[in-house]
């Protein structure tokens, strides 16, 4: 029997927020999917898209940008920015019929355990739908 | 309505005397022009010398390097200390202020000259001896876009150039082999003039011939984005396309914006160590070496997409005759739409990923 699909997806979160609120949820002892790999980053805005893009090809069957809210940022602007550069991806993900559903940015502040625990579920439950990221296979990329 | 200064004689001569008067009247120290090389093909060349006018064709239809990239490379460290006058096309000039927006350029000093553009042949063309000058101005005269330009330049609507001090006019000018007409954009184009042969009178402009060429280039525009269709090419497509791809790098090295010293695509940090080559070997039952081509066109799109003019340098310098020029455009347009921005028009206007407004996109993050 073929093992059910699990989707590996692979989070960059910034280490004020969301990477706290990932803390708070397991501290809380709540639950989200383990395939969740999180990557601490210093700000949400220092995720270059080319990083994202990467993590894509090499088979990531979806990436989480996560950082404060838009006016929280512990840098004061940087999250605007991410914004942009999201835009920005997705726009050319977009172009390309690439599958830009695969991306995700949120904002979860360091008070949102809860929330955190429930993005990352919805997400993961979305990208089980979607089904495995077709790069995997893929040789001449 | 636009003061428009007109010579009495071919645009070609007249472009040339212009060149010449500027030299003359010690203006400008010296012109940056196409210039005729001995086996008959054009360089961009700074002339100081009038005598050398004789053989410079500022509006030859080539593109041997897009004129953004030498210009660049005058000003890298500071604007010129004599005045300089560059005949450059609407995209090269556009090019130009994306990169002085990325402080790699200035454009003090400089007096811009540009023409509603026609368009350019590829470069192979030009290498197996098939540009037909003849026939480009015959169809350039007509408001017609000439047969075998560019697929990006069949395209382009934007043949209007912003921030050119003196625009040329070529596109639908029937008596171009008669006369040479110069619209006066600004005050300083203006100033530069005064002195040559010729007589100042105004017009409206842009006329009509410039919108029924903007018009053509449209549909021509749609049919060159319906042949493409890259917003469907998905994965499977992209691959289809860039599989081919052989890591060359010579659209980023032909790229006016593609202006990074070291580039980081460059570096070995995109091969994979002998070991994930066999690993990669039992997952994905082969891959493809040197790896990562999708990724290059993917990276560029993200750093250079917003600015890219469309000028098709890429997909003339492309061994692989891969149209990355038409997905450049197509996909930099749809992006540069998401932004509002336009590269090149204005140098004021900030490139759009170094500023941002607090309540914007606020649809975007959930």
């Amino acid at each position: 029997m073929p093992e059910e699909f699990e989707p590996k997806i692979i989070g960059f979160i910034c280490k004020w927020c969301t990477y706290a609120a990932a803390d708070l949820a397991g501290t809380s002892r709540l639950q989200y999917p383990p395939s969740f790999l999180p990557i601490r980053v210093m700000c949400s805005s220092r995720v270059d898209p080319l990083g994202v893009i990467k993590t894509f090809l090499e088979g990531a069957d979806g990436v989480l940008i996560g950082g404060c809210h838009p006016g929280d940022c512990h840098y004061v602007q940087g999250n605007y920015y991410t914004r942009r550069r999201f835009v920005l991806l997705q726009a050319v993900f977009a172009g390309l019929g690439l599958e830009a559903e695969r991306l995700q940015l949120s904002w979860i502040s360091a008070s949102e355990g809860v929330r955190f625990a429930q993005v990352v579920r919805d997400y993961a439950r979305k990208i089980k739908n979607l089904g495995p990221n077709p790069t995997k296979r893929e040789i001449f990329l | 309505m636009a003061k428009v200064w007109r010579m009495e004689k071919g645009v070609e001569e007249g472009m040339r005397e212009l060149l010449r008067f500027l030299l003359r009247s010690h203006k400008v120290q010296g012109v940056i022009s196409l210039l005729k090389l001995p086996d008959g093909g054009v360089a961009y060349a700074l002339i100081t010398d009038q005598a050398t006018v004789q053989d410079a064709v500022p509006l030859y239809p080539l593109m041997p390097t897009n004129a953004a990239t030498v210009l660049s490379r005058i000003t890298l460290l500071g604007s010129p200390q004599e005045p300089l006058a560059a005949v450059l096309r609407p995209c090269e000039l556009r090019a130009f202020v994306e990169l002085v927006k990325r402080k790699q350029g200035s454009v003090e000093n400089f007096l811009f000259i540009s023409s509603t553009c026609g368009g350019v042949y590829p470069l192979k063309l030009a290498a197996q001896g098939r540009v037909k000058e003849a026939d480009y101005w015959i169809a350039v005269r007509q408001g017609e876009i000439p047969a075998g330009i560019r697929p990006t330049c069949r395209g382009c609507n934007q043949f209007l150039p912003y921030n050119a001090d003196i625009t040329v006019k070529l596109a639908g000018n029937r008596e171009l082999n008669k006369r040479c007409d110069l619209i006066l954009n600004t005050e300083k184009g203006e100033e530069f003039l005064s002195g040559l042969e010729g007589e100042i009178h105004d017009e409206e402009a842009p006329g009509e011939e410039v919108k029924l060429l903007l018009q053509k280039r449209g549909e021509a525009k749609k049919e060159l984005y319906e042949e493409l269709k890259s917003e469907e090419l998905g994965l499977s497509g992209l691959v289809d396309i860039f599989g081919r791809c052989l890591n060359c790098h010579a659209c980023g090295n032909a790229c006016p914006l593609c202006y990074c010293e070291l580039c980081d695509f460059d570096s070995r940090d995109y091969e994979y160590d002998p070991s994930t080559y066999l690993a990669q070997l039992a997952e994905r039952g082969g891959i493809k070496v040197p790896p990562n081509s999708l990724i290059y066109q993917l990276g560029r799109l993200t750093h250079m997409g917003i600015s890219c003019v469309g000028c098709g340098m890429c997909t003339d310098v492309c061994p692989a005759a891969i149209p990355v020029g038409s997905i450049f455009y197509r996909v930099g347009e749809q992006v540069q739409a998401r932004f509002d921005y336009v590269p090149g028009r204005d140098l004021a206007e900030d490139v759009p990923l170094t500023v941002f407004k607090e309540k914007e996109f606020q649809e975007v993050g959930r």
